[in-house]
This record gives C-alpha cells, sequence and structure tokens, in this order.
C-alpha cells in the first residue's frame, strides 16, 4: 500500500514539475519573443524565424492538404450515409463545412505539425544539448531560449493557423467534390450553402484553437528538448515523448475549447 | 596584482553526492594552468563552474573581480564575453559553416559592419591555420580541424581568457602535439590568460606554467611543473607514473568475486 502511495505521489511530482516547468519555459519565450519579431527585434531571429516558419508551414502543406481532402471525402461520405435516411442529404455541406472550420482543420493541422515539427524540435535541441552546443551559446553570452527557441514558437504561432486555413479550404472542396459526384450538386450552389452554414465566429473559433495548439507543439517539443539528459539514445527517446505530449495535450486543449465555446456561446 | 580567477572554498554536489570538495585555486593573470586529473576527478566539474554554467553549493568564483556565483546577469554577461571557451566536443553548429561559426559571436555582440567581420573572422581563422577552409560545414572537418575552429571561435571577441576543455582528446599524437603548439603561440601573441583541462600527460608538462591536480574532487598538487614533477605524494605519482590502480582490492569487486566463489563452491 506504501509502495502504491510513494509512486502515485512520485508520479504526482513528475507531472507538477513538467508544468512548472512548461509555464516557465513559456513566460521566458513571451519575453524573448520580442526579438524574433521584424523591424524591432534582432535580424538574425526574424531570419531564424522565417525559415522556421517555412519548415513548419510550407514544407508541411503537402502532407496537411492530403490530410484534409482524405478526411473531407470520409466526413462527406459518413455523414452521407446517415443522413441519406432521413432525406437531409444537403446537410452534408453544413457537416463538413461547420465541422471543419471548427474542429477537424485545427486538430488535423495540429496533428500533423507535432508529428513533423514538434519531434523536429525535440531532437534538434536535444542533439543541441548532447553535443553542448546549448552551453557553447551560454558561455558566447546568447540566450538559448532567445536563440532557439523564440524563433520556433513564433513561426508555429504563425504557421499553424495559416496550415488551418489551408486544411479547412481542402477538407471542404472534397466535400464538394463528393457532393458533386453523388448528387450533382454544382460548385457554385455548394459554396452557397457552406457560407450559410458558417460563420465569421466558426472561424475564428478555429484560429484561436490553432495558435494554442501551435503554442503547445513548440512549447512540448522544445522542453522535451532541453529535458535530454545523457547522450543520443535520451533524444530519440524524447521526440517520441515530445510527439505523445504535445498530441495528448492538444486534445485536451481541443475538448476544453470545445466545451467553453458550447457553453459560452448563445445557440 | 591580483589573481584574474579566484576560487574559494568551491564546494559543489550533485544529488548529494560531493564532487567538489572545498577547493581554493588562484589563477594568475597572463599563465596557462593546466587542470590534471583522472577521469571523474572533478576537473571538466571545476572548468564548468569557472565559466559559469552550474552554480555551486557554496563557495565563491570571482572573475576580474567580480563574484560569478552571486552576480547581476548582465554582470554574468559582461564576464562571459570576457572568456572563450572551447568545448571537448568543439560544439560548433552544424547548421553555420566555419565562417559564420566563428562570426556568430561578432554579429551578436557587436555593431561592427559585415565586411569588418568578415575580415576579423579571416583573421582568427589565419591564427588556427584554417583560413582556406571557413566555408567548410563542422560535419565536413577532421577532429583536429574541429577543435581548432573552435579555439578560432573562442578568440572570436578577444577574450582575456581562454579556456579550452581537453583540446586533445581523441586526437591522434601529431595533431594533438600540433594543438600544443598552438595554444603556446596564442598565450606568446595574444597574451591571454589559458586554462586547460586535459589528462595528457605529454600535453599538460608541455604547455602548463603551473599545474593543479585534481584527485576526488580535491587538489592532490597545485604548482608549477617542476613542482609537480618533484611532488612525491602516492597520488601524484600514481597518476604521473601511470601506475594502475587494484581493481581487484575495491570493496565492491571484491564481495562480488566472493560471492561467485561461494556460489561455485556450493554448485
Amino acid at each position: 500500500m506504501a509502495d502504491v502511495l510513494e509512486n502515485i505521489g512520485e508520479k504526482t511530482i513528475e507531472h507538477l514539475d513538467y508544468v512548472g516547468s512548461l509555464n516557465i519555459q513559456w513566460w521566458a519565450t513571451i519575453r524573448a519573443m520580442a526579438q524574433a519579431l521584424p523591424f524591432i527585434g534582432n535580424r538574425y531571429r526574424w531570419r531564424a524565424t522565417v525559415k522556421q516558419m517555412l519548415e513548419i508551414g510550407v514544407d508541411a502543406m503537402p502532407m496537411v492538404s492530403l490530410m484534409a481532402i482524405c478526411t473531407g471525402f470520409i466526413f462527406a461520405m459518413q455523414g452521407a450515409s446517415e443522413l441519406r435516411r432521413f432525406g437531409a442529404l444537403r446537410y452534408v455541406v453544413d457537416l463538413v463545412a461547420v465541422g471543419f472550420t471548427r474542429e477537424l482543420g485545427p486538430l488535423l493541422t495540429a496533428i500533423a505539425v507535432s508529428g513533423r515539427s514538434g519531434s523536429a524540435f525535440a531532437a534538434e535541441i536535444g542533439t543541441m544539448k548532447v553535443t553542448e552546443e546549448l552551453d557553447s551559446l551560454r558561455v558566447m553570452a546568447l540566450d538559448p531560449v532567445e536563440f532557439v527557441l523564440a524563433p520556433k514558437c513564433l513561426a508555429a504561432l504563425i504557421s499553424v493557423p495559416c496550415l488551418s486555413i489551408v486544411s479547412n479550404v481542402f477538407g471542404i472542396v472534397a466535400g464538394g467534390l463528393f457532393m458533386l459526384f453523388s448528387i450533382h450538386l454544382t460548385p457554385a450552389l455548394y459554396l452557397h450553402y457552406v457560407f450559410e452554414a458558417i460563420d465569421l465566429r466558426d472561424v475564428v473559433m478555429g484560429l484561436i484553437k490553432s495558435v494554442v495548439f501551435g503554442t503547445i507543439i513548440a512549447q512540448v517539443g522544445c522542453l522535451e528538448g532541453f529535458r535530454v539528459r545523457g547522450g543520443p539514445d535520451s533524444v530519440g527517446r524524447s521526440t517520441t515523448t515530445a510527439v505523445v505530449k504535445s498530441t495528448f495535450l492538444v486534445i485536451v486543449a481541443d475538448a476544453i475549447f470545445t466545451a467553453i465555446f458550447y457553453f459560452t456561446v448563445k445557440h | 596584482m591580483a589573481p584574474i580567477i579566484s576560487v574559494r572554498d568551491l564546494v559543489v554536489e550533485y544529488d548529494g553526492r560531493r564532487v567538489l570538495n572545498e577547493l581554493n585555486l588562484d589563477i594568475e593573470r597572463g599563465e596557462t594552468m593546466v587542470l590534471l586529473g583522472g577521469s571523474g576527478s572533478g576537473k571538466s566539474t571545476l572548468l564548468r563552474q569557472i565559466i559559469a554554467l552550474e552554480r555551486p553549493k557554496s563557495g565563491t568564483i570571482q572573475v576580474n573581480g567580480t563574484d560569478i556565483t552571486n552576480c547581476s546577469k548582465s554582470e554574468l554577461k559582461k564576464m562571459r564575453r570576457s572568456i572563450g571557451v572551447a568545448f571537448q566536443s568543439a560544439a560548433l553548429f552544424n547548421s553555420l559553416n566555419v565562417e559564420d561559426n566563428v562570426a556568430l559571436p561578432l554579429r551578436e555582440h557587436t555593431r561592427l559592419a559585415p565586411s569588418i567581420i568578415e575580415l576579423v573572422v579571416w583573421i582568427k581563422l589565419a591564427a588556427v591555420g584554417l583560413a582556406d577552409y571557413g566555408k567548410l560545414f563542422p560535419q565536413e572537418l577532421s577532429g583536429g580541424m574541429k577543435k581548432r575552429a573552435a579555439v578560432a571561435r573562442a578568440l572570436a571577441l578577444g577574450p582575456e581568457i581562454l579556456v579550452l576543455d581537453e583540446p586533445s582528446a581523441g586526437l591522434d599524437p601529431i595533431v594533438a602535439a600540433e594543438l600544443d603548439e598552438l595554444i603556446l603561440l596564442l598565450k606568446e601573441t595574444l597574451q591571454m590568460t589559458v586554462i586547460v583541462v586535459t589528462h595528457e600527460l605529454p600535453s599538460a608538462f608541455r604547455i602548463a606554467d603551473r599545474i593543479a591536480m585534481l584527485y576526488q574532487g580535491s587538489f592532490s598538487t597545485v604548482g608549477t611543473k617542476d613542482e609537480v614533477k618533484a611532488n612525491q605524494s602516492p597520488r601524484v605519482r600514481q597518476f604521473l607514473d601511470r601506475i594502475p590502480g587494484d581493481i581487484a582490492k575495491t570493496s565492491a569487486v571484491s564481495a562480488h568475486f566472493e560471492k561467485y566463489l561461494h556460489s561455485a563452491e556450493a554448485y
């Protein structure tokens, strides 16, 4: 019994320590992020931010687009198979449009970015730690948070919402293609229904979620990198942990946000 | 003249295990101090304390009169700019070529024009014999070249103190000897204080003005090369005469053997 309690206590302290570290790192990033901004910040940091935006955003576009197209088709087909029974096939448009802008677009994007970039952040920073590059930055009087983390976090904050919009567009287009081939709904009419179904609040809600997801992915990925201890094997472990933890936290955050929006917005 | 580095009653502990035990050491301006000792003796830990990468449990370290164990961030930053460090693994940034690695501290800490930075970088690389290799990336360099590039980067801001962690570790005797000559040349031409951590005896006796020998977290001797050579303390003699320790006499090993013999007899 004592062992069980000890184990629970130990795990609780571990998790609290993790949350604490995440908070400290987040505040440090916010303080350092001004340096990564264009015009007012350090031009080398802004250059690093642009490089990161290309890696997180542009390089991920084919993958995110393909995922959105497949999910759009799946969503439309599954919805149609049920709604057809009630003669409500037209509402597939609402399902796809609202589902993507509020939920699927940001969530799919976050999962893709977490797998691609979250793991890459952990691997890069972990390797820098193992090879003493982070120490080398410190002894050169350079702050690793400002030098390494701030550009990544800012890039994620900008890129993830942009990717979410791309995901929304491709998902909705896939739904439109399904409607065109299944009930010959014209693209113009489909678009008309789409704009009727969604309003600005849905888009903004999705974008707010994306910003939060981007922050979670960047923070968790970088923290896992900074927490690497020992040799190259721990770098491998940190990348896996980064993906698992960031995906989990993204889904938890999504649930919290959806609940907040559901209970605060008038229906 | 006051010593450039003054270590007083320095105690370092990791998880309650004492690694450095009330160390006292003065390093005079312009001298080459070699920290000598076996693996796990605490020499790299002492070095990390001197360059303020870690904080001690107690004691003080004064660099140029500033207590770096208890100073403000700005003072620490200023102190770090006066120390150039070349790590054991060289710790060059793999994403930057050699020129950019050397230029990094200049770009970050000075307002020099790019053309001037280029010139300074060339001078630093020429000083370590790498003037023709500036466009190469770290992964394209040999072990010895990487270490020289790391020295060039450490020299970039014209530091008062040059710190070298195991400069000849993992290098063949010829390259190691070349590096020793480079250290002597740099010290002679730039008149800087040099601290070298090593366990290579030929290298230590070639470059040192004074040697501080560590054994299990305490100094077994501190003195000039001749004083250390003449020292008759068993610890010093064992290290200098390369006498192997009797591993079978250590309690853990003998206990293991005893257990093994008992089980063999029972069998």
